[in-house]
């Protein structure tokens, strides 16, 4: 008589589709999944911990090694985080705001190209992993040419900026971005408008308004889910408040409306980094700190609106040149969570796609 | 600015609702509030179902170790009203015990087996407490005062 036997697969901790090195167990019934069970820490190095052992400003560079696709504003959520805690928020010079707000989009655009390409190439469609990696080259190159590195650039100082940019950078990031509302119709056409990527992805992972709230998720993942809510508009941080951006809305909340949102909001960073450019005052990139960064006895949480979503520090002071404590709000740890509640049920190959619309780095959900 | 809540208001209401449970911490954010570690759960239902404060959202789940005791930490936000709150808990330096809000929010899952894992604090009824980014053998909870970094 035939039978079906339940079969236990290990999907990573080495596999394409899980972006690094996360593991998780699939139970499969044929090829149906009715268990998953995530397995995570492969890439614990113990940054809260190293924290305390080192000073405010030798942390900085630690941040690019959380989210490496994001390094730019893992940095600006951490300063403006242990500004808050001395009370220096107000005092940060203009040009250096203006800065800030660039290299967060600049690397809102590289993180969101990289997810287009990761996405494309796990539903196997090589061809879009290529384009968009030309894209975030450019960017990537903007970011060495400001900051001396690519992916984890220490560029953010505790009271404004590491260097200023010259004439001919603005002139390079001007090209870039006149080139990639083009580059953004050719996802379109190629990604999103294709037929085939929308039979993979359509009505695939639901995740509801009420599910999203309750699985922690924040950023792009909520908007995609028809929450309307963006830090950067809602809560304005720096000069946020300045600019006239979109929050672009997902309708149902499936992988398909996750991938279209972050589509849209590159399209939204490219209007708001023009903007930046056209008021960017001349000035002081750094304000006047102490040499030896000592906050008052106290305790600080601030959140950003990362590429992944909203990525908090919370810092608590001694009144030493180290923290007591510092909590690092992982918006890809606490997302990750969803992955055994949605996947359950689902066939094979809809949980690599669903896995992959969450857009998570290891590096960031391990710490 | 952190738009901040009315917090003797919230804390008259919680004391009012749910019996003696809640009181105004003092700190230099001016937006804590401290409760009592065995009524965590009703009070973050309420926060989260009361129209009035609308804590949709738990920002973030975080534990410290002080001289006197171990501090569990939730901030709150609300994406209706943009308010913030933070709630602490003093739980005791040789039994640090609460009760898991995993029933309140799916998202203190991973975020109290990471506080447990790393800090030792034991979340009763959570439904799968196991270490979460250490190794299943590893002695010890990294993020203790007492454990000193060696390379």
């Amino acid at each position: 008589m035939l039978k079906t036997q339940e079969l236990t697969l290990n999907m990573g901790p080495q596999h394409p589709s899980t972006h690094g090195v996360f593991r998780c167990v699939l139970n499969l019934d044929g090829e149906y999944i009715t268990k998953v069970v995530n397995h995570t820490g492969y890439l614990h190095r113990g940054l809260e911990k190293l924290a305390e052992a080192r000073t405010y400003t030798q942390f900085i560079p630690y941040n690019g090694r959380l989210d490496y696709c994001s390094g730019m504003m893992n940095e600006l959520a951490y300063v403006m985080t242990v500004e808050k805690l001395m009370g220096i928020t107000e005092e940060i010079p203009e040009r250096a705001q203006y800065l800030r707000v660039i290299m967060a989009e600049l690397q809102r655009i590289a993180s969101h190209t990289i997810y287009v390409a990761s996405f494309s190439l796990d539903i196997a469609g090589f061809t879009g992993f290529m384009y968009a990696f030309r894209d975030r080259d450019r960017a990537l190159d903007l970011i060495e040419a400001a900051s001396g590195q690519r992916m984890m650039p220490n560029y953010m100082r505790i009271g404004g900026v590491a260097a200023d940019v010259d004439e001919n950078w603005f002139s390079q990031l001007q090209k870039l971005l006149d080139d990639m509302p083009a580059s953004l119709d050719e996802y379109d056409g190629l990604i999103t408008g294709n037929e085939i990527f929308q039979a993979r992805v359509k009505n695939v992972g639901i995740v509801t308004r009420e599910m999203a709230l309750d699985f922690g998720f924040s950023g792009p993942n909520l908007r995609a889910s028809g929450v309307d809510h963006d830090l950067r508009r809602d809560e304005p941080y720096g000069i946020y408040d300045r600019f006239k951006f979109d929050v672009p809305l997902g309708e149902q909340g499936d992988t398909f409306d996750r991938f279209v949102v972050r589509i849209k909001e590159m399209r939204q960073s490219v209007n708001i980094i023009k903007q930046a450019i056209k008021d960017i005052p001349e000035g002081p990139i750094m304000a006047k700190v102490p040499k030896v960064i000592k906050p008052p006895v106290g305790e600080a949480f601030h959140c950003i609106e990362n590429s992944k979503g909203h990525l908090g520090f919370y810092i608590i002071s001694d009144g030493s040149t180290k923290p007591y404590r510092t909590r690092i709000y992982s918006p890809c740890f606490v997302s990750l969570g969803f992955f055994p509640i949605v996947a359950k049920g689902q066939h094979l190959m809809d949980a690599v796609v669903t896995l992959a619309s969450i857009d998570i780095v290891l590096g960031e959900v391990d710490r | 600015m952190d738009k901040i809540v009315d917090r003797e208001a919230l804390v008259g209401e919680l004391n009012q609702k749910l019996g003696n449970c809640a009181e105004i911490f003092e700190d230099n954010t001016n937006q804590s509030i401290k409760v009592k570690p065995e009524k965590i759960v009703e009070v973050m239902k309420e926060l989260r179902d009361n129209h009035k404060y609308d804590f949709k959202a738990l920002m973030n789940l975080s534990s410290v170790d002080y001289p006197d005791n171990f501090t569990v930490v939730y901030h709150l936000n609300s994406i209706s009203y943009y308010h913030k709150l933070t709630v602490k808990v003093e739980l005791d330096k040789a039994k640090p015990e609460v009760q898991s809000i995993t029933s309140v929010w799916t998202a203190a899952d991973v975020q109290e087996r990471e506080a447990y894992d790393l800090m030792g604090i034991i979340f009763t009824g959570h439904p799968n407490l196991k270490r979460i980014l250490l190794a299943d053998d590893w002695v010890g909870h990294p993020l203790r005062k007492d454990f000193k970094l060696q390379a």
